[in-house]
């Protein structure tokens, strides 16, 4: 029941955009309007040392064959990969040649909260023709990135990647490196895909269940079971096939710049070991990433080392990265291969020995259906009615008294009594595929927590209501609450409850989010935590940051519609 | 005609019910409370162990979380996520906190940190729906012209609202309505709505003042249920309800219905009193885009009323078919 065929009259399987093979930045290189710095510009620009020249700008692009205007940082789409050294102190002057506002933040990185480029928060923001001088010593080391936080520019491309050299060398030795920056471009404007969500919030859902599903469900099952697995979901109108709000409807998926048609790839000898730095710079995907016939080693994850894990799949979430390792052994290409959760398409690069080379693709997988588990949380005693405070008749009146402030309203569709707290679950279409998936339970640091105790506790509760598009915290959009506070120098226990039916990587500025077990013990370092539905994730926090921060879910429009909160560290 | 008037009230409670049900839900709401601090739990003992060392929090039991989490969960599987590191001392991490920000933003309205950080979580949208606009032939040979539509303007929680229904025939407009309405959300599901509501076309144009529920009903029913109160003690109450069908993700069949009762006879507007006017229809779009959808369709209407009490006067239409062929657009 968490799986299922493809269903209706659905495309087939790859007519989603999959994009020009000399698209992107190059069918628009030279109509950059910048200065003359961008056409002297490599394709896959680097900058490495302690000062760094970036002209926020916009480029003409095509990557689909009708021609569109990108966000761009010195003509590049993705931004150029900053390479810096851990223990510098780096300068960044950042000139925003737009004609709105913009900004750029270095998301993941520990540093003083003027130089968090959240504007608002951290400081008034670029202004058409200004500048900001951004300056702050590097004390960790790992993969990150950086985008812009003004608005839907981080959409409209302005994105890249950071790698920060190890003060002592890398943990790993490799004989390759590459990043692998996966993101979702659109050809439509996101103002346009963000008021879409609002009037109808399954605008971009083109896999919803059918009259044919039934029938078909109906057959196979029976009609009393086909009928009484919709009449859950329909009483309480939700979507079982509500995994992505954004889709390759819209979309067409990136590595490094990159369509799959145009295959992004990376070069190795046979032999060779190859470090691949994933980041998922997506505005609203998630990703799925294997590689057919190799088995990957995640040996970090946002930024940090843990112990190495080996996998054949994991999930990423938008704003996440991990590093695995791989060591292709024959003379051959294998294909990277990154669907998006909701299974309407995928990202695609190629490891090869030479280029030109490729491998073959594999299909996408069946798209798969929320389960049970998805909407009510740990399920021990069975019946539906046990698992939720959702507002529908026949839910028993004493769950309001159980659990008094867990009401259902404008904001919030559908609330989870019992959620589910165990890390050890990969997610929705990922379980039990015959693949061993990284899960949160694999997440183990390598070195110890920040935070050595907890002082307060704070529970919030990622709600939301789907119909209405509106996301929030603990049923408060963003312009109706206050800041979250947290006393300088206190260690808090962040617990989130996720009372909605979707994912969200939830993201705290400038702070650590130290993920526990269920038990509560240490797993591992994050800037970005992924919540499952109805899942319960605790992280510490150490409060050693003072100012004020950006709080919220990475899903762009998510964050938007008002899932954000101001921490205040005073 | 009792009967009928027993069976509008009791239709409109059936409508109404899961918003009530949900009303009870929410009357604790406006005093939700975040985040919820519990200083107490973090148990002595527990600072104790960790305090000695950072290193050694991986091995000691957290009996905070454990108080904590008995509440709702079972605790099945205790010790499950112990993996070797975690029985051993982690080396020091690197961390270091940063220095306070050297420059502070200055204090500003929230109006203006909204413009500052071009996030808005509460801006106006709106949105224009016709979700019929349809040429309808009746199986009388009657041609005629018919619309649908409705928008709406505000923030997420308040919104204007207008909807207008009607027919245009040989004989000019019939049938015409109006409505301007304040939209409130109030559940997760359903606003409530006040207002107004215009008719015209043939015989005296009414006006109403107009109270009413909007929404969706379990099982995706989209549903309107509106009581309005007119001049000379009139009432009437106005129920409508569709559900999508989907044969394909762009072959969507929708089933309608729309019931019109009215608290007395209005013989120049042929209304009798009672179930005045029953109709149900089925419309099949296909979805060029979410946006523009054409379809046909067939629509039943049983309309009950005649023309002054004159006895040999003919019943209005007992029952009328009617084929139909429009479009159905939003922006």
């Amino acid at each position: 029941m968490s799986k299922q065929e493809p269903r209706g009259f659905q495309l087939p399987r790859r007519r989603f955009v999959q994009g020009l093979a000399l698209g992107g930045v190059a069918a628009g290189l030279g109509l950059w309007r910048g200065n003359a710095f961008a056409q002297m510009a490599a394709p896959r620009a680097e900058l490495r040392g302690d000062h760094f020249e970036l002209e926020i700008g916009e480029l003409p692009v095509d990557f689909t064959g009708r021609k569109r205007i990108a966000t761009v940082v010195n003509g590049q789409l993705p931004a150029p990969l900053l390479r810096w050294r851990q223990g510098d102190t780096v300068t960044l002057r950042v000139r925003n040649r737009l004609s709105v506002p913009s900004s750029i933040h270095w998301h993941g990185i520990v540093l003083p909260a003027d130089m968090d480029g959240v504007p608002g928060l951290s400081f008034d923001g670029i202004p058409p023709g200004g500048e900001y001088v951004y300056r702050f010593t590097v004390n960790q080391s790992g993969t990150y990135w950086y985008h812009s936080h003004s608005r839907f520019q981080e959409q409209t491309g302005l994105y890249g990647p950071i790698v920060i050299e190890p003060r002592d060398g890398e943990r790993h030795t490799v004989d390759r490196d590459y990043v692998v920056l996966l993101n979702d471009w659109t050809d439509a404007d996101p103002e346009t895909i963000y008021t879409n969500l609002k009037k109808q919030s399954d605008y971009y859902n083109y896999g919803q269940r059918t009259v044919g599903d039934f029938l078909r469900d109906a057959g196979r099952d029976g009609i009393s079971k086909a009928l009484a697995d919709r009449q859950m979901w329909n009483q309480m109108r939700m979507n079982p096939t509500d995994l992505a709000d954004v889709s390759a409807a819209t979309y067409t998926y990136l590595v490094n710049g990159q369509t799959p048609v145009g295959n992004w790839t990376g070069l190795f000898s046979a032999g060779d070991k190859v470090r691949l730095r994933f980041i998922n710079g997506a505005a609203m995907t998630f990703f799925d990433v294997r590689i057919p016939g190799l088995k990957m080693t995640v040996v970090a994850a946002d930024g940090q080392a843990i112990e190495p894990v080996t996998v054949d799949e994991f999930r990423i979430g938008t704003a996440e990265t991990y590093d695995v390792i791989v060591e292709p052994s024959a003379d051959r290409a294998w294909t990277i291969f990154a669907q998006s959760m909701d299974r309407t398409g995928y990202a695609r690069a190629t490891l090869a020995p030479r280029t030109g080379m490729s491998s073959e693709v594999p299909p996408l997988d069946p798209r798969p259906l929320l389960s049970m588990g998805d909407m009510m949380g740990a399920m021990d005693h069975g019946g539906m009615s046990h698992g939720m405070g959702h507002d529908m008749p026949g839910i028993p009146m004493e769950h309001a008294h159980a659990a008094p402030d867990l009401k259902t309203g404008p904001e919030v569709d559908m609330r989870v009594t019992t959620p589910r707290n165990k890390l050890d679950d990969p997610g929705v279409g990922l379980r039990d595929n015959g693949r061993r998936v990284l899960t949160y339970a694999d997440l183990h640091a390598v070195d110890a927590p920040i935070s050595p105790r907890v002082d307060r506790e704070i529970t919030l509760r990622l709600t939301g209501n789907m119909e209405r598009y509106l996301w929030s915290f603990d049923a408060k959009r963003a312009s109706q609450a206050e800041p979250l506070r947290l006393r300088h120098g206190e260690h808090v226990r962040v617990t989130l409850v996720n009372d909605t039916m979707m994912t969200h990587p939830i993201h705290l500025h400038g702070m650590w989010s130290e993920l526990e077990s269920p038990e509560g013990h240490f797993q591992a370092r994050k800037h970005t935590v992924v919540v499952q539905p109805a899942q319960r994730i605790s992280y510490r926090v150490s409060a050693d940051a003072p100012g004020r921060w950006a709080y919220h879910c990475h899903l762009l429009f998510h964050m938007e519609a008002g899932m954000f909160r101001e921490v205040v560290v005073a | 005609m009792n009967s009928q008037m027993r069976f509008a009230v009791a239709l409109a409670l059936a409508v109404a019910s899961p918003a009530w049900a949900q009303s009870m839900d929410m009357r604790d709401m406006p005093g939700m409370s975040m985040p919820h601090s519990h200083d107490d739990h973090a148990n002595p003992a527990d600072h104790a162990k960790h305090e000695d060392t950072h290193a050694g929090d991986a091995a000691t039991q957290p009996s905070a979380q454990d108080s904590i989490t008995h509440n709702h969960m079972s605790m099945d599987h205790a010790g499950h996520d112990m993996s070797s590191m975690s029985t051993q001392a982690l080396p020091p991490n690197n961390h270091v906190a940063p220095p306070p920000p050297q420059y502070v933003v200055h204090d500003m309205t929230p109006s203006q940190m909204t413009e500052l950080m071009q996030m808005d979580d509460a801006a106006p949208t709106g949105m224009v729906l016709v979700d019929r606009l349809e040429r309808s032939r009746s199986t009388s040979g009657d041609y005629a012209t018919s619309w649908e539509a409705e928008g709406w303007w505000g923030t997420p929680i308040n919104r204007l609202w207008l909807k207008t229904e009607g027919e245009r025939g040989s004989t000019g407009t019939q049938d015409g309505r109006v409505d301007v309405l304040w939209s409130h959300a109030w559940t997760s599901f359903w606003d409530w709505q006040l207002g107004a509501r215009q008719d015209f076309g043939q015989g005296p144009k009414r006006q109403w003042a107009a109270m009413g529920v909007q929404g969706l009903a379990p099982y995706w029913f989209e549903t309107q249920a509106t009581f309005y109160v007119g001049e000379q003690g009139r009432t009437a109450l106005r129920l409508e309800s569709s559900y999508d069908m989907l044969f394909t993700q762009r072959l969507i069949l929708t089933p309608k219905l729309e019931l019109n009762f009215y608290g007395k006879d209005d013989l120049q507007r042929a209304i009798a009193s009672g179930l005045s006017e029953l109709e149900a229809g089925l419309q099949l779009r296909y979805e060029f885009s979410r946006k523009f959808a054409p379809y046909i369709g067939v629509n039943w209407t049983r309309r009950w009323g005649s023309h002054g009490d004159v006895p040999d006067a003919p019943e209005v239409h007992a029952l009328e078919t009617t084929w139909v062929a429009g479009v159905r657009l939003w922006f």
